[in-house]
């Protein structure tokens, strides 16, 4: 076995008395405790605004910059009338590796559209956020675009995602009223068809 | 009769000057602390919307601690376990007793020291009051039936050790200096100038021994870079079997040394209560103007700047507990031991020798 000599670098006596790396580190610590203050202090009457005092980045009131290609809560993306891209071609449940996607297709009322979902469901506690749905999709009707990050919830129902959190992001559960434009198994209305084609086909 | 009642007056000034100071210090060192690191520092306690900067978290810290379980060990001496942070907060209080804080008051024909108690060996008094304190922690350490708090109560001890000689002796050149242990007395001797322009103040007669008392204060408050007894974050120390108001009062134990050793180094070293060209009569300055001052502004002024004073050194203070990492066990001891000692020694012998040939001199 090959032995390595490392050599220690042998401290002169003016620092075996700590003396300059004291007062160096003071002086680090002391210029940066003034120049934040400094700023903080500008920062109270209306200066120096593009200046930051700190890295701190207080959470809940101020996010982060987010990367365009960041991996956020999912969306299902809409047409003009307000039904969903989807085509309920299962190619995102199918290239799922958590298989935290769960879709019921039904035939289109259009003929040159094949399906549509009437259940798209999304489990975020199963969820590896691989993004491989995105990639998959023919339609363009998926997407992890929404900067939504705080997704915590008090139960493991509460994170199963319906069509009504995918379809608006912003609602949040509970979700109280179906306000879908299109006939889907809608589990609040206890199981009946709400919504309908009838305006959709109009616009 | 009236002569307690303003001992009393003063006792309860100082009392609640200090435990505020030091209940304000938990937010100073959180500022502090964040500024000096480019972060932004609690400020999370708002009360009815006002975050006052986190000036509130002090108050939050004091609720919580009063409100949680306090715990004592199965096996543990409950007596020795009760006592040990009382021990500790009793005699760091005690040592503001004989610190004077502002001049003297005139009121009618009542003069009013601005001292709590003048003790002619008041130096001697303050030490060993701070010497005593040192029993809460080991106390603590010996009472919670915890081999971990055990050793930080042994690493306290041997700290105490090394430290305690180097501040006892760096400050007998002072005393020397001026010739007296009544603290009184040593800062009035200090309001003399030489030549008129510089005052003599300890920093100016004793600079080494200011070094080295700083250097050893800073480890009596057992604060980094000296934290060897508590060390929370990695070794542990003596009061991991302490919880609530108990753990509490060690906490603001922390606070309060540190008050007690700004305060003595600013009486010491810094002129106490002095303001330079100030006499009870108001200013008379070297180049000849003078500047009535009355009797109750003059004991402000004192007292301001007696204040003043103390808060640069504990802003000092907590700035190097920021700055710097911990003492290793054994460097702390050769610091101790072979470096202030020594140099405390050499400096006694040095600061005679002068006194001699001034004395010769004149």
């Amino acid at each position: 076995m090959g032995v390595k000599e490392v050599s220690r670098p042998k401290l002169t006596f003016w620092e075996q008395t700590y003396v300059p790396q004291i007062f160096g580190g003071l002086r680090i610590t002391f210029t940066h405790f003034f120049r934040n203050l400094f700023i903080h202090i500008a920062h109270r009457f209306g200066r120096l605004r593009d200046t930051r005092a700190g890295a701190t980045i207080q959470y809940p009131e101020e996010l982060r910059p987010l990367m365009s290609r960041y991996r956020s809560r999912h969306r299902l993306t809409v047409r003009d009338d307000g039904t969903p891209r989807c085509v309920g071609c299962m190619l995102c449940e199918t290239v799922c590796p958590a298989k935290c996607i769960t879709i019921v297709p039904a035939e289109h009322p259009d003929p040159h559209v094949e399906k549509y979902p009437v259940r798209f469901d999304i489990d975020l506690g199963i969820c590896v956020y691989c993004g491989y749905c995105v990639e998959v999709c023919p339609e363009d009707a998926i997407r992890m675009d929404t900067g939504i990050l705080d997704l915590a919830a008090y139960s493991r129902e509460a994170m199963q995602l319906d069509i009504h959190e995918l379809m608006n992001p912003e609602l949040r559960k509970p979700v109280s009223d179906c306000d879908l434009h299109f006939p889907h198994q809608c589990a609040l209305a206890g199981g009946d068809l709400k919504g309908s084609w009838e305006g959709v086909h109009e616009s | 009769m009236i002569d307690l009642l303003i001992k009393l007056v003063l006792t309860s000034f100082v009392l609640f000057l200090v435990l505020n100071l030091a209940g304000l210090h938990t937010w100073v060192e959180r500022k502090q602390s964040a500024l000096s690191q480019d972060r932004i520092g609690a400020n999370r306690a708002p009360i009815l919307g006002f975050r006052m900067f986190g000036l509130f978290h002090g108050i939050a810290d004091a609720l919580k601690m009063f409100t949680k379980e306090d715990i004592v060990p199965a096996g543990a001496d409950r007596t020795l376990h009760l006592l040990a942070p009382f021990f500790s907060v009793f005699f760091a209080l005690l040592a503001f007793a004989a610190i004077p804080f502002g001049d003297r008051l005139i009121v009618g024909d009542r003069v009013i020291v601005l001292q709590i108690a003048n003790i002619d060996a008041a130096l001697l008094y303050v030490f060993a009051m701070l010497s005593l304190g040192i029993y809460g922690v080991i106390l603590a350490g010996f009472a919670s039936r915890n081999n971990l708090a055990i050793l930080g109560g042994i690493r306290a001890t041997a700290q105490m050790i090394s430290y305690e000689i180097a501040l006892g002796i760096s400050i007998i050149g002072v005393v020397m200096v001026y010739g007296t242990m009544n603290l009184s007395e040593m800062v009035r001797a200090q309001g003399q100038m030489i030549g008129g322009w510089i005052p003599l103040w300890g920093i100016v007669t004793q600079p080494v021994a200011f070094f080295i008392f700083l250097t050893a204060a800073l480890a009596l408050t057992k604060r980094l870079p000296f934290d060897l007894p508590e060390a929370e974050s990695e070794i542990v120390g003596y009061f991991v079997e302490y919880s609530g108001m108990k753990f509490g009062m060690f906490f603001l134990t922390d606070f309060l040394e540190t008050i007690v050793v700004a305060c003595l180094a600013t009486t010491l070293f810094f002129g106490g209560w002095q303001v330079p060209f100030l006499a009870p009569d108001g200013f008379h300055f070297p180049w000849g103007a003078e500047i009535p001052v009355s009797n109750w502004l003059y004991a402000l002024l004192g007292f301001a700047s007696f204040s003043v004073k103390c808060l640069i050194f504990l802003f000092v203070f907590m700035q190097v507990r920021w700055t710097l990492p911990r003492f290793r066990y054994d460097q702390l001891m050769s610091l101790g031991w072979k470096g202030l000692f020594p140099i405390s020694v050499v400096n006694i012998v040095v600061t005679a020798l002068v006194l001699i040939l001034i004395r010769e001199a004149t």
